[in-house]
């Protein structure tokens, strides 16, 4: 099924099963890290996306989708939505649109850990980025696809 | 901090990103648009009203300082232009409730609709020239996608016109704001005109300031780069047609206003000389043009364009009335024009053509509806005492104050064909008899055009409204040109006072 894009490699089928945690994990390490540091929402989002692009060549099209779980269409639309609410807490204490706003926690173990808005924002453009992303590739991958069949049934 | 500056944009960008996490619930989307449309309508109001009272308000975004972030500011030309974005936005979306086909709800013509109207109001309330760029950008994806949403063949064709000569305009903008960049090193608006005012090479301004008028020429449809706009109007859903009809165009327009007062002021001679040609040869070209075509919506196309020339001519002249009178002349076009596409839409519906050779007698058949296209076809020609006819007499007035002759008598005869065009189009849709063998087509008759008919009724009364009542609303594009030959009314603003 749907072989043009499953390149018949056990290596790679192999490699991408423990590549796509491994991949998805370090996105959200980028995620994290950004706004002092580089990385933050769009490479994240980027990584991300390029991890399941990457188990799409290697097993096909559909496991691919049931790995995203998520329609890339509504991965924008929360994406942009979370993008666009995190610019709103700033009105309620008196300030302009998309200032930032922190919340300094004490945790028991990590110590003080400072969350807030950016934080918010970059979560919005990681969601949007995987979505556009994806939504891109597995369209085009899709369309090749039923392309593909119907010459085949032709 | 003024909450309401920022809200045109921020609530069309939130309706947007909820109707795509709707994309499978066609009613929701249809409740969230309407929802979303009149609540950006009410702030605009709101955002007018404020402006009105309290004069130019600034929003720092992210509490970043001007002139180092970008600044959100409202003078009364742009909160004007919000709220006639806010009137068309909704009277499209409420039009599109019932016009629009299933098929093009599914493939996302909500989400497209807020995120177009989100980079109209964007560009209307930036106060940094990238960040104009910027919103032009989401403006154009957004009609991109809207203008071929449905993939007929006539809709690609006149897309890839679109595309490219906008393409070539946003190119043209963007280096022309890195040169203005390099000259004054900054990007706000006011603070680039402040910078300017020191500038010791006036002839290389002046390049950058053909520059700017050639790439928001482009975009706004005037002499010599028009003809992307009427390959490409005619051709999507009319509830699309209507809103680019209103406010595509108009952007630009509100841009050339914008740099040619606030910024590229040094030599007014020369930049708003041309101006003044490129105004009248838009006009003609315009009705011209029109006098052509037999299509309804290609018609109206090219009157947008005729009628561009008129807003330009107000700002070309650079008379304290002449800017009343482009003012006046922009918040009477969208209203009028935007209204003009929703009734060619009405009568499709009813008759299923454009063609003007096709149709016919429906001036018998639906009376109400030919009282309705009247309302908006002379108000458009210049009749008393109709909102078209003040936005005519205060230009023409400044022409001859200005002794511009020339561009007075080109402006006449242009009132003169456009008259012939409305009627042309009110002898071959309403007055003849429709020939016999198309009599009997019908693409969808009249179930579901109540809705139709109420916006169209709507808008009408706003004509009438702006005609009739036409004293306050002179008075408040009399406070905008104010505002816009006094720009250090702005530039005190978004700065701050100074010594």
């Amino acid at each position: 099924m749907n072989s043009q894009f499953a390149l018949q490699s056990l290596i790679l089928r192999t490699a991408a099963h423990f590549l796509l945690p491994l991949l998805l994990i370090f996105s959200v390490f980028l995620l994290l890290r950004g706004h002092n540091e580089p990385g933050g929402g769009f490479i994240a989002g980027l990584v991300a996306a390029s991890a399941v692009a990457l188990y799409m060549f290697a097993v096909d099209v559909r496991s691919a989708k049931r790995v995203l779980r998520f329609e890339p269409r509504d991965l924008m639309g929360w994406g942009l939505l979370v993008g666009v609410i995190s610019g709103v807490p700033a009105v309620f204490v008196g300030q302009p649109f998309f200032t930032s706003q922190w919340l300094e926690l004490k945790l028991p173990l990590l110590g003080e850990l400072k969350v807030g808005t950016p934080l918010l924002f970059d979560v919005g453009v990681y969601l949007v980025v995987i979505g556009a992303v994806l939504l891109i590739l597995l369209s085009l991958a899709e369309a090749e696809g039923k392309t593909d069949h119907h010459h085949g049934g032709g | 901090m003024r909450l309401e500056v920022a809200l045109p944009v921020i609530i069309p960008l939130f309706f947007g990103a909820l109707t795509l996490t709707l994309w499978r619930w066609r009613m929701a989307q249809r409740v969230a648009t309407a929802t979303g449309t009149g609540l950006m309508l009410l702030s605009a109001l709101w955002l007018l009203a404020a402006t009105w009272q309290d004069g130019i308000l600034v929003m720092h975004m992210g509490d970043w300082q001007a002139p180092f972030g970008i600044v959100m500011v409202s003078d009364l030309l742009s909160a004007i232009m919000v709220v006639l974005a806010g009137i068309s936005g909704f009277a499209t979306a409420v039009y599109s409730l019932t016009s629009m086909s299933k098929r093009h709800e599914a493939f996302g013509y909500y989400p497209l609709l807020h995120l177009l109207l989100a980079g109209v109001n964007g560009a209307f309330l930036t106060g940094d020239i990238f960040n104009l760029y910027v919103w032009f950008e989401v403006m154009l994806v957004a009609s991109f996608a809207l203008l071929i949403l449905g993939g007929e063949r006539a809709q690609m064709e006149g897309a890839i016109k679109y595309v490219t000569l906008n393409l070539v305009s946003s190119a043209m903008l963007l280096s022309a704001i890195g040169l203005l960049y390099g000259l004054t090193g900054t990007l706000n608006m006011a603070d680039i005109a402040e910078k300017l005012t020191y500038a010791e090479d006036p002839g290389i301004i002046t390049v950058i300031a053909m520059l700017f008028l050639v790439s928001f020429g482009i975009k706004a449809g005037a002499f010599p780069f028009f003809f992307w706009l009427p390959a490409s109007y005619h051709t999507p859903q009319v509830a699309v047609s209507a809103l680019f009809a209103a406010l595509l165009t108009k952007v630009g327009v509100y841009a050339l206003f914008r740099v040619f007062t606030l910024i590229f002021t040094q030599d007014v001679a020369y930049t708003h000389g041309i101006l003044l040609w490129v105004a009248g040869a838009t006009m003609l070209t315009g009705v011209l043009g029109a006098a052509a075509q037999y299509e309804f919506r290609r018609i109206l196309s090219f009157h947008i364009i005729s009628q561009i020339g008129y807003m330009i001519m107000g700002l070309a002249l650079f008379t304290p009335l002449a800017l009343v009178g482009g003012v006046f002349y922009i918040m009477h076009h969208i209203i009028v024009k935007a209204n003009l596409f929703l009734v060619s839409g009405l009568v499709y519906r009813l008759k299923g053509t454009y063609e003007l050779k096709e149709l016919g007698g429906m001036y018998r058949s639906h009376p109400m509806l030919a009282l309705l296209f009247l309302v908006p076809a002379l108000s458009l020609a210049g009749m008393p005492p109709l909102s078209g006819f003040f936005a005519k007499f205060i230009l023409i007035r400044a022409g001859v104050e200005a002794e511009a002759w020339w561009i007075v008598g080109v402006a006449l005869v242009v009132g003169l064909l456009t008259l012939y065009s409305m009627m042309k189009i009110w002898a071959e849709v309403f007055w003849k008899a429709q020939p016999e063998e198309h009599a009997n087509r019908s693409a969808h008759g009249s179930a579901g055009s109540g809705v139709l008919y109420l916006t169209i009724g709507g808008m009408a009364a706003l004509t009438v409204f702006i005609g009739l009542g036409a004293e306050p609303i002179y008075r408040m594009a009399d406070a905008a040109a104010h505002q816009l030959l006094n720009p250090s009314l702005y530039i005190d603003a978004v700065l701050g006072e100074r010594q």
